[in-house]
């Protein structure tokens, strides 16, 4: 996809692209944070048709909606591009001793070599999670790494290992 | 009455017009500016109520008001933005001082002013209020449109034009003999360089200096360093305005952003402050017989600056609807023109500029904002009279009505 990029002095930065439907969009990015999302008229391409102001809060939501999916996408395919290498999502549930601890606890890449690159929760996906990301019971951890590695993550959010 | 009283109760009822004055231009979607410059006329001699008691702390903080004002338009734009800006539409900004200041110019030459006060003056129509124009076109949506970028470019151009304007209007002021305006001169334009230069280097060890996690610290700093450089900037005779201008484009990156949320309210009301102060110097007798002439001059310059934005819009590819909204959000002229005619009555020019700058903006600050919402109709009109079938049919509307 083409983005075409317009420094809007005092203001921002405006991105427009057009999706393979034909449809004009636009997105202004304000230096403090907030974001105006642009539909521009398809009858006339110079004029915004309508524009939804986003706050910072709000375009961080909506930037997980649309980008958080396409993680788990990619991760799938990767899975079937690479020989050896599996990702899963791993569910932390009320029994494990981990449940309510910082994520760094596990030692999970440490003792595994799987590595844990989101937890995807209700709120949304927290990609490249801290070590002090704390892990709440019904946190689903994508991890990624050997079928053994996976495997022994899982037995160590469990509590097995 | 115990003084302190008198100053409690006289701020507290100033500072509370004001509010009521905000909210009020916000709900009828103007400029707060006009209603804070009636609110300086309704009060002080020949008005409602007699302001003496804060007097002296409207005078200091009127002079505050225009230092934050200053500054925070040099805040605005990165030097970036400013010399990337001058390469690509040096020819919009040529063609909007030519058409927006000659007015100015004329006008005061016309009223025989003389051509110092021409010089203020021709500013006073010249500089659009970047503050103004920024709220409209973010309250309407337009900032996705196609000439959007070019309306803006319009505004850094004439921050531009200010940095070398306001020195040189400065020291010709005060009135100096030859080779100490020169050197005064020389002084102020060494400042834009220093200025430029250390925002182009990122600013880094003044940046360190100021910055810091707590909003409290470094407002302080910031301030601190904003009133000693206007302190001495007055003293080289180059203005308070001037200096705090130049800090406003030394500072860049996070600092500049930081230093622009904690200091907004500072600004806020100290410059209300100001725009009040402006309005108790102004006699409101002085009012009526300029009035005329402030209309007229409202005329010719909306006209002007319609033709700025019309050709600039049309210069960069846009259509028709583009060009009609470039032209129409430019037209508010507010607080840099007040600013300028405050500098000009402070040094002792004519009085009836300030009455006339007062009435002048009164008008546009008013209307300029308002302008824009005319855009929508218009072109709608204009599709309709280029393409009377549209997608209804007229004929098979019309029987049914």
């Amino acid at each position: 996809m083409d983005v075409e990029r317009t420094e809007l002095p005092g203001i921002g930065v405006r991105f427009e692209f057009e999706t393979k439907r034909g449809v004009h969009l636009g997105i202004v990015a304000h230096r403090e944070g907030r974001r105006d999302f642009i539909m521009y008229d398809p009858d006339d391409p110079d004029s915004a048709l309508e524009c939804v102001v986003l706050d910072a809060d709000e375009s961080a939501s909506v930037g997980e909606l649309l980008g958080g999916a396409r993680i788990v996408e990619k991760l799938n395919q990767l899975h079937h591009e690479i020989e050896n290498l599996v990702s899963r999502q791993i569910l932390v549930d009320a029994t494990s001793p981990y449940a309510e601890r910082p994520l760094g606890d596990t030692r999970a890449r440490t003792r595994t070599g799987a590595s844990i690159v989101a937890i995807v929760r209700d709120q949304g996906v927290e990609t490249g999670p801290a070590p002090s990301a704390v892990l709440r019971v019904g946190d689903r951890l994508v991890t990624i790494g050997t079928e053994e590695a996976v495997d022994k993550v899982d037995r160590i959010l469990r509590g097995i290992e | 009455m115990d003084h302190l009283v008198e100053v409690f109760l006289q701020l507290g009822l100033v500072v509370g017009v004001l509010g009521i004055l905000g909210a009020l231009a916000g709900r009828f979607g103007i400029s707060a500016i006009p209603l804070y410059l009636l609110a300086g006329l309704a009060f002080g001699d020949g008005g409602i109520h007699d302001l003496e008691a804060i007097e002296s702390f409207l005078d200091v903080g009127a002079e505050i008001g225009i230092v934050l004002l200053l500054f925070a338009l040099g805040l605005e734009y990165t030097p970036r933005e400013l010399l990337g800006t001058m390469r690509t539409s040096w020819l919009g900004a040529i063609v909007d001082l030519v058409l927006n200041a000659t007015p100015g110019v004329v006008c005061a030459l016309l009223l025989g002013w003389g051509p110092l006060a021409a010089v203020v003056f021709g500013g006073v129509t010249y500089i659009s209020s970047s503050g103004i124009i920024a709220k409209v076109l973010s309250d309407l949506g337009w900032l996705g449109n196609r000439e959007t970028p070019t309306v803006l470019s319009l505004l850094v151009a004439e921050d531009l034009v200010m940095a070398i304007y306001l020195p040189i209007v400065t020291t010709v002021l005060a009135g100096l003999a030859f080779a100490e305006a020169a050197w005064g001169l020389a002084l102020a334009l060494l400042a834009v360089g220093a200025a430029f230069f250390v925002a182009a280097r990122g600013g880094s060890a003044l940046s360190r200096f100021l910055s810091s996690p707590s909003d409290e610290i470094l407002m302080l700093k910031v301030l601190g360093l904003i009133l000693l450089v206007a302190g001495l900037a007055e003293q080289v005779h180059v203005s308070a305005a001037v200096g705090a201008f130049f800090v406003g484009i030394a500072l860049s990156g996070d600092v500049s952003h930081h230093a622009e949320r904690t200091l907004d309210p500072l600004k806020n009301l100290f410059a209300a402050l100001f725009f009040v102060n402006f309005g108790l110097q102004t006699d409101p007798r002085h009012l009526p017989p300029v009035l005329l002439i402030a209309a007229a001059l409202a005329v010719v310059t909306i006209a002007t600056k319609f033709a700025t934005g019309w050709w600039a819009a049309r210069h960069s590819g846009s259509a028709f609807t583009g060009r009609l909204r470039a032209g129409l959000v430019l037209l508010p002229r507010g607080e840099f023109s007040i600013v300028i005619a405050g500098l000009g009555v402070s040094a002792g020019l004519d009085p009836q500029l300030g009455s006339l700058a007062a009435a002048y903006v009164l008008i546009l600050a008013a209307v300029g904002p308002l302008a824009p919402r005319l855009a929508g109709p218009i072109s709608a009109k204009r599709r309709k009279r280029l393409h009377p079938r549209g997608p209804k049919p007229p004929v098979a509307a019309e029987p049914a009505a």
